[in-house]
C-alpha cells in the first residue's frame, strides 16, 4: 500500500478552505433558486435598500448641479434629461417599487397562516426579471440610451430593461394575491386578513392594473424606435409617453403597502383591538384608485376655465383621481392616531418609522393635489419633484418601519430602539429638507427637469442646497439603517417569539420562522387571534 | 409565551391555478387596453383633410394603399371561439375522467392556436406592408403582434395541459379550468383587437 504524507494542517486548511468554499457555493445557489417566500422577500428588500441609498447620491447629484445653474460642473447639459430620467427610475423602480412587493412576499403568508407562499418560482422569476431589467436599463443610460439618447441600439436596451422591470414586479404581484385568496387559515374570511394583508392584496392588485399598461406603452415605443421613429418620436419623445410611469399617480399606486403598515403597528403598540376596522379597510381602497389615474397614462387637472360644465367635469375628475386617495391616506392615519389615543402606547421604532413616512406621504398628496390645480402655476415646476420625493422617501420610511417591526420573524432578533429612534428623525429631516424647498422653489418657478440655465427672484441657491442636504441625509439615515439592522440582525438581542405582543398569525410561529412557517395551523375566530388566547393585561396584573 | 391556538387541518389551497390564472388574465387584459387606448388617441388626433374632389372629408390615418384583409381576420375571430369550445371540452371531460377527451381537445387547442399565429402571418404577407413604412404600419404590427405572444402564451398553457394530461392528471380540472379561462379571456381581448383595428380601423 502507498500512503502519501502529507502536512497534516495544511491538507486540514486545504479541506477547510474547500469546504468553506462548497458551503457558500451552497448558500449562494440556495439563496438565488430558493422558493422560501422569506428568501425571496428579502432579496427584493436588500437591493431595494441598495436602490434608496444610490437614489439619495443621485438626489445629491442633481442638487449641487442645480445650486450653481448657470454653470455645470458634473452633468453635462446635453444629458441633463437622461440623468434625471435616471434619477426617476432608481427612486420609483429600484427603491420604491420592490420594497414592498419584497416584505408583502415575505410577510402576508405568515400573517394569513399560511405554510408557502401560492407560486413561489414566479415571485423568484419576477424578482430576477426585475433585477435584470434593472441592469439592463442602468446599462443602457451609461452607454447613452435611454431618454434623448442618441445611440438607438442602447436605447432599444433601455426600452428592454424597463419592460422587463415592470414585469418582474407583475410576476411578484400574482403570488400575492393568490396566497392571499387561497391560502388563508381555516376561519380567516376577508374581513378578518391582518390590515398590512389587505394592502398588499390591494396594492398587488393596483400593480397588475397599472403595469401592463406601461409595457404596452413600451411595446409601441419598441418598435417605433427600432423601425420607423414617426410615431411617437424615437428617442427624443421617449419621456412624453412613459414619463406619467415615473411620477404621482403611478408612485402612489407603490406607496399603498406603506400604509398598511402603519395600520397594522398603531394597534399592536396601542394594545387596543382596531374598532374601526372597515373604515381602514376602506381608506386603503380609497388610496387604490390612484390606480385607475395611472392607467389612464395622464395626471387629472383641474382648469377653472371654460364653461361650467367643463369646470364641473374637470372637479369631478380632479377629485376621483387625486382628493380621494389623499382623503383615504388621512383616514388611515387618523384612525390610526383614535387607535394610539385610546389605548395605552408602548412606542417601538417600528410605529414611529411608519407614523413618520405615512404622514410624509400625506404631505405628499396634499401638495400633489395643489400641483394639479392648474390656476396655482406649479405645472412644469419642481414642485412636483417635492411632491415625488415627499411620496418616495416617505413609502421608504415606512419600509424601513416594516423591517424594523418585523425583522424579528425573519431574523429572530431584534433592532435597538433607541438607536433606531434616532435613524427615524435623521430620516425625517432627511425628506423634509429633500422635499419641501421645491414646494417653495416651485412657487417661485424653478422648472421641473431642468438641471441649470433657469433664473428666478428669490434665493434659489438656498432652496437647492438644502434640497442637496437633505437628499444626503436621507442617503446617510438608509446606510445607518441598514448597517445597524445588519449588526442588530447578526448579533442583536433574541428577539423571542412574540416581541410586541403582537395580535397576527405571524406572532404564533418562532422567530426566526421555520421553512414552512407552522408547525401547526390556527383556527382563527376573530381579525386578532392572537388576542383571543392571550391573557388580558388585567388577568396578568391580578 | 407560546400561544397555544387550536390546531386545524392543513387546509388544501383553494382553486390556486385558477385564481393565478385569473390575475396572469387580467394582466393581459390591461396590456392591450392600454394599447388600444394608445391607438384611439392616435386614431382620433389623426389630421383631417379635404379629398381633392373637396366632396369628402378624409382623416389621415389608415394609408389609402392599405387595405384589410378581413376575410383572415373574421376567420381568426371565429376561430377563437372555437378555441374556447375546445378548451371546455377538456374541463368537461375532465370531471368524467374522460382521459382520451382531454387529450384530443387539448390537442385541437393547441392547433387552433397555430392556425391562429398562420391566419395572422397571412394577414402580414397580404397587407404586405413594411413596419418602417409609417405610423400607422408600426403600430399596426407593435398591437398584433402583441396579440400573437397573447395566443403563443396560450399555445403553450394547452401544451403543458396536454403533457399533464398524458402524464396521467387528467383529473386535476383546477388546470383545465384555468387553461378554458385563459382562452375565454384572450377571445374577449381579440375581439376589442378586432373591433377596434379591423373592423373600424
Amino acid at each position: 500500500m502507498t500512503t502519501i504524507d502529507t502536512h497534516a494542517g495544511s491538507s486540514l486548511s486545504a479541506e477547510n478552505g474547500s469546504m468553506a468554499r462548497s458551503s457558500f457555493l451552497v448558500a449562494v445557489a440556495d439563496w438565488l433558486t430558493s422558493c422560501d417566500h422569506k428568501k425571496i422577500g428579502r432579496l427584493f428588500l436588500s437591493m431595494s435598500g441598495l436602490g434608496a441609498v444610490v437614489a439619495g447620491v443621485l438626489g445629491v447629484l442633481v442638487g449641487i448641479e442645480r445650486i450653481s445653474p448657470d454653470s455645470s460642473s458634473i452633468i453635462s447639459t446635453g444629458s441633463a434629461t437622461q440623468f434625471i430620467s435616471m434619477f426617476r427610475f432608481v427612486l420609483a423602480y429600484i427603491a420604491l417599487a420592490p420594497l414592498f412587493v419584497g416584505i408583502a412576499i415575505a410577510i402576508v403568508p405568515l400573517q394569513i397562516g399560511a405554510r408557502a407562499l401560492a407560486y413561489p418560482r414566479l415571485a423568484q422569476f419576477g424578482m430576477w426579471a426585475w433585477f435584470f431589467g434593472v441592469v439592463l436599463v442602468v446599462i443602457s443610460v451609461s452607454a447613452n440610451g435611454g431618454p434623448t439618447g442618441s445611440d438607438k441600439n442602447f436605447v432599444t436596451m433601455y426600452l428592454l430593461g424597463l419592460a422587463m422591470t415592470a414585469l418582474g414586479v407583475i410576476a411578484a404581484s400574482i403570488p400575492i394575491i393568490a396566497t392571499i385568496l387561497t391560502s388563508r387559515a381555516p376561519g380567516m374570511d376577508m374581513m378578518r386578513v391582518p390590515a398590512f394583508t389587505w394592502s398588499a392584496m390591494v396594492g398587488a392588485t393596483a400593480n397588475i392594473v397599472t403595469l401592463p399598461v406601461f409595457i404596452g406603452t413600451l411595446a409601441y415605443l419598441y418598435v417605433d424606435n427600432e423601425h420607423a421613429s414617426v410615431a411617437f418620436g424615437g428617442a427624443d419623445k421617449i419621456w412624453d409617453w412613459i414619463g406619467w410611469g415615473f411620477t404621482q399617480p403611478q408612485t402612489i399606486v407603490f406607496a399603498i403597502m406603506a400604509v398598511g403598515v402603519l395600520a397594522e403597528i398603531a394597534p399592536v403598540v396601542s394594545r387596543v383591538r382596531q374598532a374601526l376596522r372597515p373604515v381602514v379597510f376602506t381608506g386603503i381602497g380609497l388610496i387604490s384608485i390612484a390606480a385607475l389615474g395611472a392607467a389612464t397614462q395622464s395626471q387629472h387637472t383641474l382648469t377653472w376655465e371654460g364653461s361650467a360644465s367643463d369646470i364641473v367635469q374637470d372637479i369631478i375628475l380632479w377629485g376621483f383621481f387625486n382628493v380621494l386617495p389623499l382623503l383615504g391616506m388621512f383616514v388611515v392615519l387618523a384612525v390610526s392616531v383614535l387607535a394610539v389615543i385610546s389605548g395605552r402606547i408602548r412606542l417601538n421604532a417600528g410605529f414611529v418609522f411608519a407614523f413618520l413616512g405615512v404622514g410624509m406621504l400625506l404631505v405628499g398628496l396634499a401638495g400633489n393635489v395643489l400641483y394639479l390645480f392648474t390656476d396655482a402655476a406649479l405645472l412644469g415646476t419642481v414642485f412636483e419633484e417635492g411632491v415625488f420625493t415627499y411620496v418616495v422617501y416617505g413609502t421608504v420610511m415606512a419600509g424601513m418601519g416594516a423591517v424594523s417591526y418585523w425583522g424579528p420573524k425573519l431574523w429572530g432578533r431584534k433592532m435597538p430602539d433607541k438607536e433606531t429612534l434616532g435613524l427615524a428623525g435623521l430620516a425625517l429631516i432627511g425628506t423634509v429638507l429633500a422635499s419641501f424647498p421645491y414646494y417653495i422653489a416651485g412657487f417661485a418657478d424653478q422648472p421641473a427637469n431642468a438641471l441649470g440655465g433657469f433664473e428666478y427672484g428669490g434665493p434659489s441657491g438656498l432652496w437647492n442646497t438644502l434640497v442637496t442636504i437633505g437628499h444626503a441625509v436621507f442617503a446617510l439615515a438608509v446606510i445607518a439603517f441598514f448597517l445597524l439592522a445588519a449588526k442588530s440582525f447578526r448579533n442583536g438581542e433574541a428577539a423571542g417569539d412574540d416581541p410586541w405582543d403582537g395580535h397576527t398569525l405571524e406572532w404564533a410561529t418562532s422567530s426566526p420562522a421555520p421553512a414552512n412557517n407552522f408547525v401547526e395551523l390556527s383556527i382563527v375566530g376573530s381579525s386578532e387571534p392572537l388576542l383571543d388566547v392571550k391573557p388580558s393585561s388585567e388577568e396578568v396584573s391580578a | 409565551m407560546t400561544i397555544a391556538l387550536p390546531a386545524a387541518h392543513a387546509p388544501t389551497p383553494k382553486r390556486q391555478t385558477l385564481v393565478a390564472t385569473t390575475v396572469a388574465s387580467s394582466v393581459a387584459a390591461m396590456l392591450m387596453a392600454g394599447m388600444l387606448a394608445v391607438w384611439l388617441r392616435f386614431r382620433a388626433d389623426a389630421p383631417v383633410r379635404e379629398s381633392s374632389d373637396g366632396l369628402k372629408i378624409i382623416k389621415d390615418w389608415l394609408p389609402a394603399n392599405i387595405k384589410i384583409p378581413e376575410v383572415a381576420t373574421n376567420t381568426m375571430f371565429a376561430t377563437f371561439f372555437v378555441g374556447c369550445v375546445m378548451a371546455q371540452w377538456a374541463v368537461y371531460a375532465a370531471k368524467r375522467r374522460d382521459t382520451s377527451h382531454v387529450n384530443l381537445s387539448l390537442a385541437v387547442c393547441l392547433i387552433i392556436g397555430a392556425a391562429i399565429i398562420n391566419a395572422q402571418v397571412a394577414v402580414y404577407m397580404q397587407l404586405d406592408i413594411g413596419v418602417a413604412d409609417g405610423a400607422y404600419q408600426s403600430m399596426f404590427y407593435a398591437i398584433t403582434g402583441t396579440m400573437v405572444v397573447l395566443v403563443a402564451i396560450a399555445m403553450i398553457f394547452s401544451a403543458v395541459a396536454l403533457f399533464r394530461s398524458i402524464g396521467g392528471r387528467a383529473t386535476s380540472t383546477d388546470v383545465y379550468s384555468s387553461h378554458a379561462l385563459y382562452w375565454y379571456a384572450i377571445t374577449a381581448i381579440f375581439t376589442a383587437v378586432w373591433f377596434v383595428v379591423y373592423v373600424q380601423k
